[in-house]
């Protein structure tokens, strides 16, 4: 027993106060969000997804002594393992999962359903964190970035069978841990080029871009440019971009689904399909505008109840906040989420093993994008991709994935100095 | 490993979530658009204008209807059966609209329109059973008497095809427009302006009234009242003596070209064209072979003058100087036919007696009235002059009436002659027909009237008009301007007289001539190559200061003594006297069959 003392006294607790603070904030707002002021129920009604929230609760409470309890240096040992596993599940999902909205990616257990795919996260950041332990030193040399890319590759491909657009999102997420790590920084900005030129494409009639592309490229070569070499570099990067151009225009009319064209167009034009699936959007905002700057007061919400806003207990939960609480509740939220990150990284940069501080990016990573990911589909700067929001959006599945992500991590640095003593 | 990605990170981080408060900023505190949120924009439709009579009683006003709506995130039906019962409507009906309902969620879509009064009155107690569904009302035209419909027009939903091409942007689907007549003409006085009510509505979309105390709502302005120049009475009274008949009645009031009374026959009732069974009710009137949404005043031009064009041959002739009112020609019946026993008039008595030698001979001279000896030459420079008499009189062009599709009527130009004889080969023996009004001619029934009227002032007119104010503006300014002819003042004179005597003894005697009002007319007889002649009558009086003047136009009536004489003495006398009119004329015109 006096191991598990040090460990509490080791905790970060600032961390776990951090924590405790967003999930008993996200209970309260699963509870306006179903609260029906002409049928009002006590929040420990099972009747309603707030008290069953509770129950989820409790079990990630039991997740947490149960890895608190576990031996520190078993999840660097078991990691492959535990990939290993997840990768199989994921495969098996695809036979035997059951569809829902039209993705196959939960095991029907009864009363449990399981999604692989949000455990799948942790598996692989662990895994990640192992190889780059075991690699030893650095992140710089092709193969590594070959494995890398493989450990990352092999879910996201798996998930975009089911299809899931959304989690397979998420493991872009280990971008940063790479970074961190040494990644080349060519490598994520060019990732962020990208991007950004697919939403141009989006907005702007193609011929402009190139012309644009034209401009720039001429003018840095006029400009400041001596050397061949590097003439050669910007007119081959011009036509990389011009390539790229070229082959998001087609992804988007020949690769992607129509529902997720739609969604990405009705971000821009969100009159385009007002009654479909520019609806999510348009009531979402509806409700987030209805807050003001103080809200309309808790459980005082008129439209983020019942079916105005979609999925407002889940993916849409942080509406919920920005009516009843206003600007003021989603500051206070946004401002929690950021420390909780800051926190973390500070965490993982003070880890002595490289395992942990690896990992510990990878939570931090994991977080961000879904924190990021889902409010900015909330409020219409993302196409809507149904993933939750840490700690807010109702469901055991995703609580317990953060959960045991985070507490893993409390976990490793409360035994940060034990390293040396091996 | 760089320990600077380390504050990049932490940067990242801490840049991109201020980034997303500042668009939840935007949302929240700053666009006003979303801040909206919680509400239901609900259009409130405008009182549409309603028009009264010059005597201020009521033509066209509004009633209330109620749309049965459905909301289908709320609908409940335990019954469908019982529901389709109680509300009367087809199983289909219902689940068509709860399908297009079913695409919209929370937007009310319409299950039943415009139910009346009386039947709203008996279902409303239903209402409660069925959550969902409740009634918006708005208004449908109502008409105090089944008279005027085919100047009044009607109104009806916007077509798509119709906002397509509105050019406005005041228009949006579901807004009831005027389709023809007044309602058309005057859409933009009557209609009104849509309003907005901001219901604040909870997530069900119920509501929970209203939206920030009504500070966003916008009322509705009602439409302007229009006054029409309409005499009611005299205009049912012109209708009852057209049951039965093909043609038309116009009354105008000289002085100013207000219309007394313009009536079509045959005609309908305007509320076949207001209720719930437009669709059914137009199709009718529309296959019905009398043609009762034709608009004859303003729209049947085809019809020749016949001889009370005689009464514009002797103003240009006078004007013209090729006859005095003491000038003779012999009644020469080889010339061309005449009737009634007579031999060698002057002016007076060849109007009175219809003379057609006399104007035979008359029109001639205003063809041979210039330079030119040639009578191949001097005819068409003649009869373009003659047409420019014609068109200062309002015939063969538009009157200007306040109504849409009136008709311009036909005036011959000498290239029609150019283009049937040839150019050069041509003179007034081969259009000596157009002399009694025969011919290529075309006058509307309201270029007649406008034509008495022109007479009973003397020399001018004010543009025929149906709407004498627009709420208490007064009428749109081209109805007050005077329009002149080009034949002067005085040689008014000797054809008044004439047709004073016309009433007194002439060929309008008996039927026209009324006890103590000098009335002034002249019949015409228009020649019906498919059957009975056409009855033609035009009249003004009193002879000084005239108060009324009068156009009857009767298809296959025979003579225009007969029909259109006794029609036209009976209008001035019920205008004049009112209720001393002895109307000792309406049984024969009731009773006699004026109809093939």
């Amino acid at each position: 027993m006096r191991i598990q003392e040090s460990v509490i006294e080791r905790m970060d607790w600032v961390t776990v106060l951090l924590f405790l603070a967003l999930v008993f904030f996200g209970w309260a707002t699963i509870y306006a969000a179903v609260y029906d002021a002409t049928d009002p129920v006590s929040i420990f009604n099972m009747r309603h997804e707030a008290g069953r929230q509770l129950v989820w609760i409790i079990g990630s409470i039991l997740l947490i002594i149960a890895v608190m309890v576990i031996e520190f240096r078993f999840f660097e040992t078991v990691s492959y393992i535990v990939y290993g596993i997840f990768i199989v599940m994921l495969i098996a999902v695809l036979f035997f999962g059951t569809k829902v909205s039209g993705a196959r990616s939960w095991f029907d257990l009864g009363i449990y359903r399981l999604q692989p795919s949000e455990f799948a996260k942790i598996a692989t950041a662990m895994a990640l964190a192992r190889y780059l332990q075991d690699s030893n030193g650095h992140f710089e040399k092709p193969q590594h970035y070959l494995w890398a890319a493989g450990l990352i590759g092999i879910p996201v491909l798996l998930i975009l069978q089911q299809p899931d657009a959304g989690t397979a999102l998420i493991f872009g997420s280990f971008i940063i841990m790479l970074y961190r790590e040494g990644l080349n920084p060519i490598i994520p900005i060019a990732g962020i080029t990208f991007v950004v030129l697919f939403i141009l494409t989006l907005l702007v009639p193609e011929l402009y871009l190139y012309i644009g592309i034209l401009t720039i490229g001429g003018a840095a070569i006029l400009l400041g440019v001596k050397s061949t070499q590097r003439i050669l570099i910007i007119v081959a990067g011009m036509v990389v971009l011009s390539g790229a151009i070229k082959s998001m225009d087609f992804a988007l009319n020949n690769i992607l689904l129509p529902h997720q064209k739609t969604r990405i167009e009705v971000l821009f034009n969100p009159g385009l399909d007002p009654r479909g699936a520019g609806w999510n959007v348009t009531q979402a905002k509806n409700a987030i505008g209805a807050g003001g700057i103080y809200g309309k007061g808790y459980l005082d919400g008129l439209l983020t109840k019942n079916d105005y806003v979609p999925a407002h207990t889940t993916d849409f939960i942080y509406c919920t906040v920005a009516e009843e609480l206003g600007f003021v509740g989603s500051f206070a939220m946004v401002a929690l989420f950021v420390l909780l990150l800051l926190r973390l990284t500070r965490i993982a940069e003070r880890q002595k093993s490289r395992f942990a501080r690896v990992y510990g990016y990878g939570v931090v990573g994991i977080l961000f994008f879904h924190f990021v990911i889902n409010l900015a589909m909330t409020v219409g700067l993302f196409p809507v991709v149904g993933i939750p929001l840490p700690f807010f959006s109702y469901g055991g599945s995703s609580l317990w994935t953060f959960t045991i992500l985070v507490f893993i991590l409390i976990k490793l640095d409360a035994h940060r100095m034990q390293i040396f003593q091996r | 490993m760089n320990e600077s990605s380390k504050y990049v990170i932490q940067a990242v981080i801490v840049l991109i979530a201020a980034g997303l408060l500042l668009k939840i900023f935007s949302i929240q505190v700053v666009t006003e658009d979303f801040s909206q949120g919680g509400s239901r924009k609900q259009v409130e439709y405008p009182y549409r204008g309603n028009i009264t009579d010059r005597n201020g009683k009521l033509i066209v006003y509004n009633s209330p209807v109620y749309d049965l709506m459905v909301v289908y995130n709320e609908a409940r039906i335990a019954d469908t059966t019982r529901f389709c019962l109680i509300f009367d409507i087809e199983r289909e009906q219902l689940e068509t609209a709860l399908k297009k309902a079913r695409k919209t969620r929370l937007i009310p879509v319409p299950v039943r329109e415009r139910i009346y009064n009386h039947e709203f009155a008996r279902i409303q107690d239903y209402l409660v059973d069925y959550p969902g569904f409740y009634v918006q009302a708005r208004t449908i035209r109502e008409y105090s008497s089944p008279a005027l419909a085919n100047a009044l027009g009607y109104i009806g939903e916007i077509s798509k095809s119709r906002l397509d091409r509105d050019t406005s942007g005041y228009y949006q689907s579901g807004d009831f427009i005027g389709i023809s007549g007044l309602e058309s003409r005057y859409e933009e006085q009557l209609r009104g302006k849509r309003g907005l009510k901001v219901k604040l509505v909870n997530a069900q979309g119920v509501e929970q009234g209203a939206y920030q105390e009504g500070r966003l709502d916008i009322p509705s302005q009602p439409g302007v009242n229009l006054v029409s120049t309409i005499d009611l009475d005299l205009q049912q009274y012109a209708e009852m003596l057209m049951a039965g008949k093909t043609g038309s009645i116009i009354a105008l009031e000289p002085a100013t070209g207000e219309i007394l009374t313009m009536a079509s026959g045959p005609s309908y009732d305007p509320n076949l064209l207001a209720g719930r069974d437009f669709g059914t009710n137009y199709a009718d009137l529309q296959t019905d072979s009398l043609r009762p949404l034709f608009n004859r005043p303003i729209m049947a031009d085809v019809y020749p003058p016949g001889s009370i064009f005689k009464l514009l041959q002797s103003l240009i002739a006078l004007e013209e100087g090729v006859i005095e009112p003491y000038t003779r020609f012999t009644c020469n019946r080889n010339l061309i036919a005449c009737h009634g026993p007579h031999s060698y008039e002057n002016l007076n008595g060849a109007i009175k007696h219809s003379c057609n030698p006399y104007f035979y001979q008359t029109f001639r001279r205003i063809l041979r009235n210039n330079e030119e000896e040639d009578p191949f030459k001097s005819a068409p420079i003649g009869m373009e002059k003659w047409r420019q008499y014609l068109l200062s009189f309002g015939l063969g062009r538009q009157l200007g009436i306040d109504l849409p599709n009136e008709k311009p009527g036909i005036i011959p130009k000498t290239d029609l002659y150019d283009r049937i004889y040839g150019k050069g080969r041509w003179k007034f023996s081969n259009v000596f027909s157009l002399a009694i009004g025969q011919g290529e001619l075309g006058v509307s029934p309201l270029q007649m009237a406008n034509f008495a009227t022109i007479i009973a002032n003397r020399g001018y007119y004010i543009r025929p008009h149906l709407i004498k104010s627009i709420g208490d503006q007064g009428p749109l300014p081209e109805y007050t301007e005077k329009l002149y002819s080009m034949v002067s003042e005085e040689h008014y004179t000797p054809v008044v007289d004439a047709m004073e005597d016309v009433v007194k003894s002439g060929t309008g005697q008996y039927r026209a001539k009324l006890k103590d009002i000098t009335v002034c007319g002249k019949t015409g007889t228009v020649q019906n190559p498919h059957g009975e002649d056409h009855s033609v009558f035009i009249a003004f009086a009193p002879k000084e200061n005239p108060q009324i003047a009068v156009s009857v136009y009767v298809e296959n009536a025979g003579q225009g003594a007969r029909a259109a004489a006794a029609i036209a003495g009976l209008m001035i006398e019920k205008y004049l006297k009112g209720e001393e009119a002895e109307l000792r004329m309406e049984d024969y015109v009731l009773k006699g069959e004026f109809i093939y």
